[in-house]
């Protein structure tokens, strides 16, 4: 369709939210609101400190690594990137780099894009420090440190993506991934994804394989959304397009993405590429991984999403759309198992969290584990429905109520609210309405159609709404019939 | 007058317990005797004089004075490591060393001046300027626990903690006539220890006779949750292997790093040292030790200083990025964050540690770091392997510390031979393996104190300690300090 194939890598960065403290320091590993609540002496860079490796955070990171098919290490070491950036108090940052190996190297993912298998294979994936957070006001910055020294997972792709489509699928795949393993929340809105994107564009015709026939690259560095990715993509494959058209060469350069103005921007240039000064943690001794480990961490591996949509499909016969939206989020997916585990209809219960409740958490745009209405209620007002205690209608009205004020469906199920469904019951209630209603009835019989709702208006008004509206309409037509 | 703090831990320890003295009384003669030496060798960057004793228990430490080299983290007094950048620190947080001792119920009376975060070797760059020997005032420490060395020498107090990252205990003891002793790598946390070399540092102490030093670390030591590099060493009692026993032990000098004949042009002292040195080695062999001569590969020991240079700035250019001024020390003037970190490192810092760290910021960037970093790694781990072979055939090698006595302050008065590079800087080879290491006096070159030094294989510190113990108890050393600082 193009004469160029863009050829995309990724660095995503993820913070592992799931251990309770930071990867080098005893400071809590939690998302708060509050600055400079989290913080050890180690995370401000104070003299003499030392950095304790975090054996869940590496757990974690060797977990990804396995399940993201990488050769894991004999040892584990960490290494010193050295730089003066104000969010690094000790102006260094423990990280890994390529050589002595990282938690994991050369693995490869598969992922769905547009209901199309795909495969990107992955580099590396390494775990680090992350910086403390800054906020620039108009002449001050301030400095939060409760983000300095929260392990991060940084996993480098091969350029094996060619759309911004297919960079996103793979993000999600990959924030499902760390969701499921207990990783990580991976959540955007608390800043736990960040991304670096590079992306250069080749002759289409030519043989994708031959890293001689790929195009000079730029790095976008820091975007902070999904749809910041796409952007950024879509944006540099127009900007690059547009050069080479002109017959100008791209330049190998870092660039940052200006969310607001939705460009790229000039960072610096190859040549003046920072030299980071590596070399081993001196503080942190050679770690061995051994084999029983890994098998152990292998062990524990949770059951991951497509493992999931799998069996919704070919065990509860689920369609793969709405499979794919219940195993989107792990949390609502867990919601729905809970569901079933209750013993609720597995039909039911995915309609029910397909449409009702991910509607309500993004009407209110919030987390399931924040949605008031437990599995268990959910069940009150189901099991009601299925009683004929509720029409879908009254179970909406229910589910509504439960939520608003914040109290269990029950109180509001009662026996008052069951369907009238009764024959004998109804026939006398539309035979009374009938009998008071002779004009009406002539209009109907006149050709006046419409009239035939006013009808069903009057039972729905003297039952207060519990007549069954199907039975109605049948007793109704009967009725009208014999006049 | 001195009446206590020229004694031995033991001994304090008994009259503290018969109540002939207080702890007190201890702490009040020590705080004295400070501001008196003071005054004559610029040992301390702040004396405590707010000070007090403790109650006596059984451990041999409490109610005793001592000095913490400024360099340790110490709540809630202020720590330079004799830097302009931390000129008023003052840490929330005690260096495990210092915990330890606190808890054992020592107290600290001072803390003492040093080279610049320990990056030096003559006791003439801390921020409070020049620290002086006490044995003779015109002539200097060594370094880096320049202050340490002259308060213990002095009789401030039995003991005072050392750091050292190449010799920086053990070339200040032998220049002070005292004993300084670091032992086996991560046998004490360095938490709380300003980083110079990581890999390099050791904590240690600095003490008038063997038996103290194995007493102090004895203190010290202990697994640190909060050191990843220390090791339980709950199995060694170092007091207790100090018993002189040492029939068949075996030790060995290095003839390339000794043999007379490979100084043509020896100055007097240096003569008289090594003189002195083949002394103690016949005492040695009186006391049944078997003493042999070995050869090293010259080439291998002349790169010994370069190897100590590459590897100590480089790892010393990254654990100082964290002195910016902008979360602790004097904040620098700048229009950004930037112009304020280069104002604090530029009028913080002495030009010598500027030098080093240039140093390591050459040898570590990408086109130099194979050539330089990477293969200084390589020869540390021959000089190592190299040691480690000697310690399978002998328990330590005893070698001499330094080329003499003390320098003179006024440098132009000694004349520099490049011929004993390897003699003043071979201390290094046990920061390069972690192994320990311990000087002791040997004898007088120039009226003034000379050192001998016993290094062992990792985790052999009670074999080390009892040697010199040996050793020290066969010479008239023991025990020795200055009465009147003139």
């Amino acid at each position: 369709m193009t004469k160029y194939l863009a050829k995309i890598g990724l660095e995503m960065h993820c913070e592992v939210s799931e251990t309770k403290t930071k990867v080098f320091s005893a400071a809590r590993n939690e998302y708060s609101g509050s600055p400079n609540t989290n913080v050890r002496p180690l995370d401000m860079g104070f003299p003499g400190t030392l950095p304790v490796v975090n054996k869940e955070a590496v757990r974690l990171a060797l977990m990804a690594s396995i399940i993201l098919n990488c050769k894991q290490p004999k040892y584990i070491y960490f290494e010193r990137k050295n730089y003066y950036y104000p969010d690094m108090p000790k102006n260094f940052q423990i990280t890994q780099e390529t050589k002595p190996i990282p938690v994991g190297i050369y693995g490869e993912v598969t992922y769905e894009c547009d209901d199309e298998l795909k495969k990107v294979r992955v580099n590396n994936i390494h775990l680090e420090e992350d910086a403390a957070s800054l906020d620039h006001f108009y002449d001050t910055s301030n400095i939060d440190y409760n983000r300095a020294g929260v392990p991060l997972l940084e996993l480098v792709t091969e350029p094996d993506i060619h759309s911004a489509k297919e960079a996103v699928a793979f993000l999600e795949h990959m924030r499902s991934v760390y969701q499921y393993a207990g990783i990580s929340e991976a959540d955007s809105k608390k800043g736990q994804i960040r991304c670096d994107v590079n992306v250069s564009l080749m002759d289409a015709s030519l043989d994708e394989t031959d890293p001689n026939n790929w195009g000079t690259r730029a790095e976008i560095k820091n975007i902070n959304s999904f749809g910041g990715v796409r952007d950024a993509i879509n944006y540099e494959i127009e900007r690059q397009t547009e050069i080479l058209e002109n017959g100008d060469e791209v330049l190998q350069e870092t660039r940052r993405w200006d969310e607001e103005s939705g460009t790229t921007i000039r960072m610096r240039s190859k040549v003046d590429a920072i030299d980071y000064k590596y070399f081993v943690e001196p503080n942190i001794p050679k770690y061995k991984v051994t084999k029983e480990w890994l098998d152990e961490i292998k062990a524990s591996i949770p059951e991951l999403a497509w493992n999931r949509k799998q069996k919704y499909i070919n065990e509860y016969g689920l369609s793969s759309y709405d499979a794919g939206v219940l195993v989107k989020e792990k949390d609502i997916s867990d919601y729905f198992e809970e569901c079933v585990k209750l013993g609720i209809d597995v039909k039911q219960a995915a309609n029910w969290v397909s449409v009702n409740i991910i509607g309500e958490l993004n009407k209110e745009d919030i987390l399931i584990k924040d949605f008031y209405l437990t599995p268990e209620m959910l069940k009150q007002i189901i099991d009601a429905v299925n009683k004929g205690i509720l029409s879908s209608k009254q179970a909406k009205e229910v589910f509504n109520k439960a939520i608003l004020e914040k109290k269990e469906p029950k109180n509001f199920i009662s026996k008052d609210n069951a369907q009238i469904s009764d024959k004998g019951e109804l026939t006398k209630i539309v035979v009374e309405i009938l009998d008071n209603n002779q004009e009406q009835i002539v209009q109907y019989k006149g050709g006046r159609d419409n009239i035939f709702d006013y009808f069903v208006g009057q039972v729905m008004k003297m039952t207060r709404g519990k007549a069954n509206p199907v039975l109605t309409k049948e007793i109704l037509h009967d009725e009208l019939d014999k006049r | 007058m001195m009446k206590y703090m020229n004694k031995s831990i033991k001994e304090l320890h008994d009259l503290l317990l018969s109540g002939k003295v207080t702890s007190d009384e201890l702490v009040k003669e020590s705080l004295e005797r400070s501001h008196e030496i003071q005054d004559k060798c610029n040992a301390f960057v702040t004396i405590l004089d707010d000070a007090k004793g403790v109650k006596v228990t059984d451990n041999l430490l409490s109610g005793i004075p001592y000095g913490v080299k400024d360099n340790y983290s110490t709540k809630d007094i202020l720590s330079t490591g004799s830097s302009n950048t931390l000129k008023d620190y003052v840490p929330f947080f005690d260096a495990t060393a210092v915990k330890k001792l606190n808890d054992a119920g020592a107290i600290k009376v001072n803390k003492t001046a040093m080279d610049e975060f320990g990056m030096g070797g003559t006791g003439t760059t801390a921020h409070t300027g020049v620290q002086r020997n006490p044995w003779d005032l015109s002539r200097m420490c060594a370094g880096s626990s320049s202050g340490s060395a002259a308060a213990v020498a002095a009789g401030v107090y039995p003991y005072a903690l050392g750091s050292d990252t190449g010799d920086s205990i053990r070339k200040p003891a032998a220049y002070c006539g005292i004993v300084g002793y670091k032992p086996t790598y991560g046998m004490i946390s360095r938490y709380g220890l300003f980083a110079f070399a990581s890999s390099l540092d050791h904590c240690g102490v600095l003490t008038r006779s063997v038996l103290d030093a194995a007493i102090v670390v004895d203190n010290m030591k202990g697994i640190d949750e909060n050191d990843m590099t220390s090791w339980d060493s709950s199995k060694i009692h170092l007091a207790d292997a100090c018993t002189g026993k040492v029939d068949n032990m075996k030790l060995c000098y290095i003839k390339e790093i000794v043999d007379p004949a490979k100084y043509k042009n020896a100055s007097k002292e240096l003569k008289e040292h090594l003189d002195n040195f083949y002394k103690t080695i016949e005492k040695c062999r009186s006391l049944g030790f078997v003493v042999d001569e070995v050869s090293v590969d010259e080439d291998l020991l002349k790169a010994l200083p370069s190897v100590y240079v590459v590897i100590s700035c480089a790892e010393a250019t990254s654990n100082m990025s964290n002195l910016t001024g902008i979360v602790f020390g004097p904040r620098g003037k700048g229009d950004n964050y930037i112009d304020m970190m280069k104002d604090h490192r530029t009028k913080g810092f002495s030009p010598l540690i500027k030098r080093r760290f240039v140093i390591g910021s050459y040898v570590l960037q990408k086109e130099n770091q194979e050539r330089y970093f990477k293969n200084a790694q390589r020869v540390r781990r021959l000089l190592v392997d190299r040691w480690k072979e000697i310690f399978k055939d002998y328990d330590a090698v005893i070698l001499p510390v330094g080329s003499g006595p003390a320098k003179h302050l006024d440098g132009s008065l000694d004349i520099l031979n490049k011929d004993t590079a390897v003699l003043e800087e071979h201390l290094q080879i046990g920061n390069f393996g972690g192994f320990p290491s311990i000087t002791i006096p040997n004898g007088f070159v120039s009226n003034l104190p000379v050192g001998v030094n016993i290094t062992g294989n990792c985790y052999e510190d009670e074999k080390v300690l009892n040697i010199a113990y040996a050793l020290e108890s066969a010479m008239d050393y023991k025990g020795q300090y200055v009465e009147e600082v003139k």
